[in-house]
């Protein structure tokens, strides 16, 4: 499954059935060639049919005694009355349960990896407020075990962000979730790149505490507004030469700026803000950053305090990426409530379940039941056919990939999970993991599940 | 569904308010679906009398006096109060807080003398939170301050056990452990090495034996060397938090060779030696869901761990997955726990008799049993299942608030869009 080291990256990825939309090569006069590309390659995979189980198809339905057909990658069909090809593999899918690949909208796996050592610590340019310029997958170390238990977990895909102790932190990166030797070979093939910002907490105890700016909230701010004032000059001269290289006028490219490049691709919205942000007073002000600016945040991450401004969040098609358990660890966090995702769905908010941490990652499922008895506790019943959304389809679309993965339809990646049991119950367990129809965690089949590098050769555990 | 039923229709139970006259404290649950460790067992449409905040009698034929308050269950499952381990509830407020931080010490003169039960805080508001999901005792631990690396500290402190019903006295029993930190942060606050670690944890032990001097070789304190001398003759347990399966021996020897009480906590790699922790019998309190070797301490981190230590016939208890704002995701773990092959009946005593029994309590709480405190949970479904909540809480059969700051916020916002 693991390509050879040697292969020579192709400067666009070969044309396949589920290829970016967007044609990079159309531009690559002008612009700089696609750097890093991605040089995923999905398994070859036999047709498969999982027959007779409950399916929640992160569209908003629940469907019994359904059958999905996977072939060349895709999702083929899923209902009650899918005719199964002869020579396809059939699961039994009795009793059991489908849905989409979970997907983690906020995770730093190969990043800050496992074992947590100072070696491995490579998730946070934590020295300057404004790193733009760094890129996540630069640092996404691809033998962490821990892709392996998320994977078991029935995570397909994942947002590997940098940390929050700076106001940019730089750009994240989208993984498809498959053991590989180099981050290329996991990157989600199109993905829009994503930029992480932080306010709050972090970035001003981190610079303050070092008697540097920011050291207050209103630093923070003061800090993101002068950078979107130099990034906007940036795109302006980028934008003034390339009209006359356009035309064929004589001009001299103006230097490559890493981290203007990168807020100007916001400004342009190429590239997609996921701002941690956890208080609702703070969500505001950044909201009206990027009016004073021109650009919109994708999502709140962690956004705790959502629930205390669900209205402004929905006018503004604004996500929000959170938990449900997590509280307390610090003042920002004093008002997390298990009910905040339930009230921002009720309330027309687009609600993402996120990890953020190597343990919850394997159980996004779990922590989304207790945000749905939360709801249902303070009288807000949320369908379990709408509440898969916020592991599957929700993140898809904050992380720009929602056209590809993220439900069960066709034409999508068949990326799929396979459960024993109502994914919502503690006692589900993740059976088969599919991606891009290939089986990836075959949990009947121990000695197939991937062992990183650094666990060849030591006692480790199942699971 | 792993226990034998699950009773539907439950949502009726909210609002299960009995009078509050005087003999609250006395009053039945009927058509009580118990589940329970212990000689009651399950019970499918039992009766729970409660006389004055203890368990009169418990059962399928329980006759209860005319005229008492009833509180029907309609078939809803009935547990003991969970009972939650390695918690620091009452200790911390807001973890980033330092001024909130009672669980530990800098001070270079106590370190086993340190006794949480002098630290803790009724009004925290992260108790209402941890009752809300169905915990009713807690034992709270002490742990590190290592802002200071020349401190050589090997204990932690003592231990308490708390009850977490609103009204009621907080402290519910004092210094029922020793906590010691062994491994590669234990380590390092012995010099850096295990090698160095052992010698001095075995030196101060054997230096118990002499009466106490002020230049005493290893700098103990008066009150550290009397906190310590319980520990040494096998009253007090010694509870060291371990990781590595090399380590786990190494203390297990030194329990054997110092004739000590041993609990083990954290613990895994435990079940890379589980039959020598069995024929020791030594409880290991453990979180089933920490399987990620996130250092060289526990690269053989499993989510089988409480699986294969219950087989082995170890007696286990899990915990949360933090020690204050996450205590309540106990009764996941233990759900966890049995989506790896735990039984279930095991996993509800891991949460309740077998903690109890582990810190000496089990004959007042941890099971529906007569003559028991009335630490008792209604849920709307099985409480090992996050979908689950409890309907009502009792704690020595008082009941308690459907309530914390957090539902508090969530009424406020919930009901009312975007305030003000």
């Amino acid at each position: 499954m693991l390509a050879s080291g040697c292969v020579t990256a192709p400067a666009a990825p070969a044309p396949r059935a589920n290829a970016p939309p967007s044609d990079t090569a159309a531009t690559a006069a002008a612009l700089p060639a696609v750097a890093f590309p991605s040089t995923y390659r999905p398994k070859p995979t036999a047709d498969t049919a999982i027959v007779g189980a409950s399916i929640l198809t992160g569209t908003g339905t629940r469907i019994d005694n359904g059958t999905i057909l996977m072939a060349g990658g895709e999702i083929v069909a899923v209902g009650t009355e899918v005719a199964v090809p002869t020579g396809a593999r059939i699961i039994d899918g009795k009793g059991k349960w489908i849905t989409p690949g979970i997907i983690d909208a906020h995770s730093h796996l190969g990043v800050f990896p496992a074992p947590g050592v100072d070696g491995h610590a490579d998730g946070n340019e934590n020295i300057d407020p404004y790193t733009a310029h760094v890129w996540a997958e630069h640092s996404v170390w691809p033998q962490d075990p821990v892709f392996t238990k998320a994977r078991a977990g029935g995570v397909t895909s994942l947002l590997i962000l940098p940390g929050s102790a700076n106001l940019f932190g730089g750009r994240g990166v989208t993984l498809k979730n498959v053991p590989a030797v180099t981050v290329q070979q996991m990157k989600f093939p199109g993905a829009p790149y994503t930029l992480k910002m932080a306010c709050g907490e972090n970035p001003k105890e981190r610079y303050g505490s070092r008697g540097r700016a920011p050291a207050t909230r209103m630093g923070n701010v003061a800090g993101f507004r002068r950078s979107w004032i130099d990034a906007a000059e940036y795109a302006r001269k980028r934008d003034a030469y390339e009209r006359k290289h356009a035309k064929g006028e004589s001009a001299e490219a103006p230097k490559r700026d890493l981290g203007m490049e990168t807020l100007a691709g916001v400004l342009k919205g190429e590239i997609l803000v996921q701002n941690h942000c956890y208080r609702a007073d703070e969500m505001a002000v950044m909201l009206d950053v990027g009016h004073e600016f021109g650009y919109k945040t994708v999502a709140f991450h962690h956004a705790v305090e959502g629930y205390k401004i669900a209205g402004l969040l929905a006018t503004e098609g604004t996500c929000v990426v959170t938990w449900a358990s997590r509280w307390g660890f610090k003042m920002e966090a004093f008002d997390a409530i298990e009910e905040n995702a339930a009230i921002l769905a009720s309330r027309g908010v687009c609600v993402a379940i996120h990890s953020d941490e190597q343990r919850l990652i394997q159980r996004l499922n779990v922590e989304t039941a207790v945000a749905l008895a939360a709801g249902r506790r303070a009288g807000i019943t949320i369908p379990q056919e709408e509440a898969i959304k916020w592991i599957t389809l929700n993140p898809a679309r904050i992380m720009g990939v929602a056209d590809r993965t993220g439900s069960l339809e066709p034409g999508k990646m068949a990326d799929v999970v396979l459960w024993s049991s109502n994914p919502f119950s503690v006692y589900a367990v993740a059976e088969k993991v599919f991606i891009d129809g290939a089986l990836v965690h075959d949990r009947s089949n121990p000695g197939s599940i991937y062992r990183s590098d650094f666990e060849l050769g030591q006692t480790v555990g199942e699971e | 569904m792993k226990f034998r039923h699950l009773s539907l229709a439950l949502m009726g139970l909210a609002g299960l308010a009995m009078p509050h006259s005087a003999g609250a404290q006395t009053f039945a649950i009927t058509n009580a679906h118990i589940l329970s460790p212990g000689p009651v067992g399950e019970v499918e449409r039992g009766t729970i009398f409660v006389r004055d905040g203890r368990i009169s009698s418990a059962g399928r034929d329980v006759v209860v006096p005319a005229g008492i308050a009833i509180v029907d269950a309609k078939g809803a499952f009935v547990t003991p109060g969970l009972f939650a381990v390695n918690t620091a509830l009452g200790l911390v407020e807001v973890s980033s807080v330092d001024g909130t931080q009672d669980a530990r010490t800098r001070s270079i003169r106590i370190n086993a003398a340190f006794d949480v039960q002098y630290g803790l805080n009724p009004a925290s508001t992260l108790l209402p939170v941890a009752r809300l999901g169905g915990i009713t005792r807690a034992v709270v631990m002490p742990n590190y301050d290592d802002s200071n690396i020349e401190r050589e500290a090997p204990f932690a402190g003592k231990a308490a056990l708390i009850s977490l019903g609103q009204g009621t006295n907080m402290l519910f029993k004092a210094g029922v452990g020793m906590v010691l930190e062994v491994g590669e942060d234990g380590a390092a606050r012995l010099g850096g090495s295990r090698a160095s670690e052992f010698v001095v944890l075995r030196e101060i032990l054997a230096s118990l034996k002499v009466q106490w001097t002020v230049d005493n070789e290893w700098g103990l304190s008066s009150a550290d060397h009397k906190a310590l001398g319980v520990v040494a003759s096998g009253q007090m347990p010694l509870i060291v938090l371990v990781h590595r399966a090399a380590d786990i021996r190494q203390v297990l020897d030194l329990a054997r060779d110092f004739k000590l009480k041993l609990i083990l906590s954290g613990a895994e790699e435990a079940w890379q030696v589980a039959d020598e922790i069995a024929a020791m019998k030594v409880p290991v309190l453990l979180n089933p869901t920490s399987n990620i070797p996130s250092n060289f301490d526990q690269i053989g981190a499993s989510l089988r761990n409480a699986t294969i230590l219950e087989k082995a016939g170890v007696e286990i208890a899990i915990s949360g997955n933090d020690a204050g704002h996450r205590v309540r995701d106990m009764r996941y773990n233990a759900g966890l726990a049995v989506s790896r092959g735990l039984p279930p009946v095991a996993g509800l005593e891991a949460i309740t008799l077998a903690p109890a029994r582990i810190f000496g309590v089990a004959h007042q709480v941890g099971s529906i049993e007569a003559g028991k405190l009335a630490d008792l949970v209604i849920w709307d479904g099985d409480p090992l299942e996050a979908l689950t909540e409890p309907v009502a809480i009792y704690v020595d059969g008082k009941e308690q608030p459907m309530q914390s700051r957090a539902t508090q916020l969530g009424q406020r916002y919930g009901e009312r869009p975007d305030l003000p």
